[in-house]
């Protein structure tokens, strides 16, 4: 693991934040706040309730427009995402609270993640056969393999709206995956879930990493989690960076201790 | 017993993902269909077809055509009157200005120009939604419903201010006007039904019905996906007020034969959208319930106190019939309030493993 972190922190720079600053109205989100995510690593980001976390995800794939601050995203400078770029250009993301299409089913949910890779037109669609059918076909053997992959065969046709939160999550996850992202944002994929889950997911996870290749960037409440699956951490506290370093290292950081556990005297 | 699909298997995804993935679905599919092109018009009269078969299917065309828009993206509206009318009004201009053009062609042209004003009412929907929505489309229905009152050109300067339909053939059959029969007018709505309900079918169960679903459920994470919200609701705008504008032309062509401009009256609209809510949000089966529901119950119940050799006034049968009919949507939705197509999917589930509880 440690070579491999070694590796990774040497590698090229797939995402790049720089000074960063969100307000709304008098609140300040988040403050100056510089990072990078290397190709191919888990980041983690963590911090105590309200430090910014979540609108650090939200500044990544366009929800919210920082107001100063730039984004540096494949080479390409951005003052602002917007989130169809964001999806354009291979960045797909989870909710901390599942935001998944209710009333559709799993294979639905992750069909309709491969939205922008179908580009049949309205002819084809209203026959649903030659050409339209084809690509159904071809993109539902895609949405199958990631329904084998996270083993959510058996919900297959399950409104997600019916399924219990954990599995709920895991079909986040694979709608995610439908859209073969090159940068996955994790929004708490923990929460809620009972320690067996929990396992599930981060076997999902280091497993999307190792064989996809793919990027993540985590947000995760539970340390133990963190501390195991992150090649790097950034720690937040309202809404500024306090520490960016290895795991190993972050644990030790006196401010990191400081904003979690308070300070004595 | 004999809904079971036990032994059907799908060794392949072109099977697996028809509409109709059950074999007793498609025999039942193609047995409804073929009593409603034959057994109907056979065994039916010509007050069983006007009163009730063909404009039973008018309403469910434009019922399905606001599902689309309702049930299907989320977008609530009440100008489905005002749609329809653009429908009607644009297939009668169009067939007095080129009356060698078959009929049938103006019908389905009428509902590309409500498609375009359809889509042009939908602009707002960007940014608001639900009620509020609600309200804007009704500023469509009034606006339309002024137009063709207050512009002679729409219905030809005609001193009564209606539109007369004309008398139109199909190869040498007249489908229009005072002298076809309602056989021909039935054959001709069932067509155009059949054919509209077959490609909305098609779209909900493809890409871009998956897309408006997605806007429905979760507008943010659809356009995460990078689902572009804006094109996606104008086009479910466009194809909603497409279908409503061919049902709008069907109604005063293949129904009515005349029509003032109050046909296409806020009532209309609430009765379609009545039809959308309690057949079923979401899907095409419960447009067809619904209409079933409210324009054919009634038309059933009103013949009940005759049948039955009762002698009561009309006014106290049309009383009686309002209070039924209300009482029994009341019913259905506490029963089901995802509306009656949930119901049916509901009896078939239960069909499948009786005499089993699960």
């Amino acid at each position: 693991m440690t070579d491999a972190s070694v590796n990774v922190a040497a590698g090229e720079t797939l995402l790049a934040v720089d000074g960063i600053s969100l307000r709304f109205g008098g609140v300040t989100a988040l403050n100056d706040v510089s990072f990078d995510i290397k190709r191919g690593e888990i980041r983690a980001i963590i911090g105590p309730n309200g430090a910014g976390k979540t609108s650090m995800l939200n500044v990544i794939n366009g929800f919210y427009h920082p107001q100063r601050g730039a984004i540096r995203f494949r080479g390409q400078n951005l003052t602002r995402m917007n989130p169809g770029f964001a999806a354009r250009n291979g960045i797909a993301r989870t909710f901390q609270n599942v935001a998944l299409f209710r009333g559709m089913t799993t294979l639905d949910n992750l069909m309709t993640g491969r939205a922008l890779k179908m580009n049949r037109g309205l002819f084809w669609q209203l026959l649903r056969h030659g050409p339209a059918m084809d690509e159904e076909i071809e993109h539902r053997r895609v949405v199958e393999d990631i329904i084998d992959f996270l083993e959510i065969e058996a919900i297959r046709r399950v409104p997600v709206g019916r399924l219990p939160y954990g599995l709920q999550k895991r079909v986040e996850l694979g709608r995610a995956l439908a859209m073969e992202p090159e940068l996955l944002l994790l929004d708490e994929p923990m929460t809620g879930m009972n320690l067996e889950e929990k396992e599930d997911m981060c076997r999902f996870i280091l497993e999307v990493n190792g064989q996809f290749g793919t990027t993540i960037a985590l947000i995760e409440h539970d340390m133990g989690v963190v501390m195991d699956l992150s090649n790097r951490v950034v720690v937040l506290d309202y809404g500024r960076k306090i520490a960016d370093d290895v795991p190993a290292a972050v644990k030790q950081d006196a401010a990191v201790i400081a904003a979690y556990l308070g300070v004595a005297g | 017993m004999l809904y079971r699909e036990v032994g059907q298997y799908h060794t392949n995804y072109r099977a697996d993902m028809r509409i109709f993935p059950i074999l007793q679905d498609r025999i039942g599919i193609l047995v409804i269909l073929a009593i409603a092109f034959l057994g109907v018009p056979l065994i039916g009269g010509s007050f069983f077809l006007d009163v009730v078969a063909t404009p039973f299917l008018i309403y469910a065309l434009a019922a399905i055509g606001l599902n689309l828009l309702t049930g299907y993206t989320g977008l609530l509206s009440l100008g489905t009157g005002g749609f329809m009318g653009i429908g009607a009004y644009t297939c009668y201009k169009l067939t007095t200005w080129f009356p060698g053009v078959d009929i049938v062609v103006w019908i389905l042209a009428g509902g590309l120009a409500a498609a375009a004003v359809g889509a042009l009412f939908g602009l707002p929907s960007l940014r608001i939604k639900g009620f509020y929505l609600l309200v804007a489309t009704l500023a469509a229905q009034f606006f339309l419903q002024w137009a063709f009152e207050r512009i002679p050109w729409l219905y030809n300067n005609n001193i009564s201010g209606t539109i007369e339909v004309p008398t139109r053939t199909l190869f040498g059959l007249p489908i229009t006007g005072a002298t076809a029969t309602p056989v021909t007018r039935y054959e001709v709505a069932l067509c155009i039904v059949v054919a509209l309900t077959w490609l909305a079918s098609n779209l909900v169960h493809g890409r871009i019905g998956r897309s408006w679903m997605a806007v429905r459920d979760m507008d943010i994470a659809a356009e995460l996906i990078g689902i572009k919200l804006l094109p996606t609701k104008l086009l479910s705008f466009a194809i909603s007020s497409y279908l409503c504008g061919v049902a709008g032309a069907m109604l005063v062509f293949l129904w009515y034969g005349s029509a003032e401009p109050t046909v296409f009256s806020i009532d209309l609209s609430f009765t379609i959208l009545f039809m959308v809510i309690i057949g079923g949000l979401g899907s095409l089966l419960g447009a067809f319930l619904g209409a079933a529901l409210i324009h054919v119950l009634p038309i059933v119940l009103r013949g009940v106190p005759p049948a039955l050799g009762l002698n009561i006034a009309s006014s106290t049968v049309e009383h009686l019939n309002l209070m039924i009919v209300g009482a029994l949507i009341i019913l259905f939705l506490v029963a089901e309030p995802f509306g009656l197509a949930r119901l049916w999917q509901t009896g078939k589930q239960k069909l499948r493993v009786w005499p089993f509880p699960y």
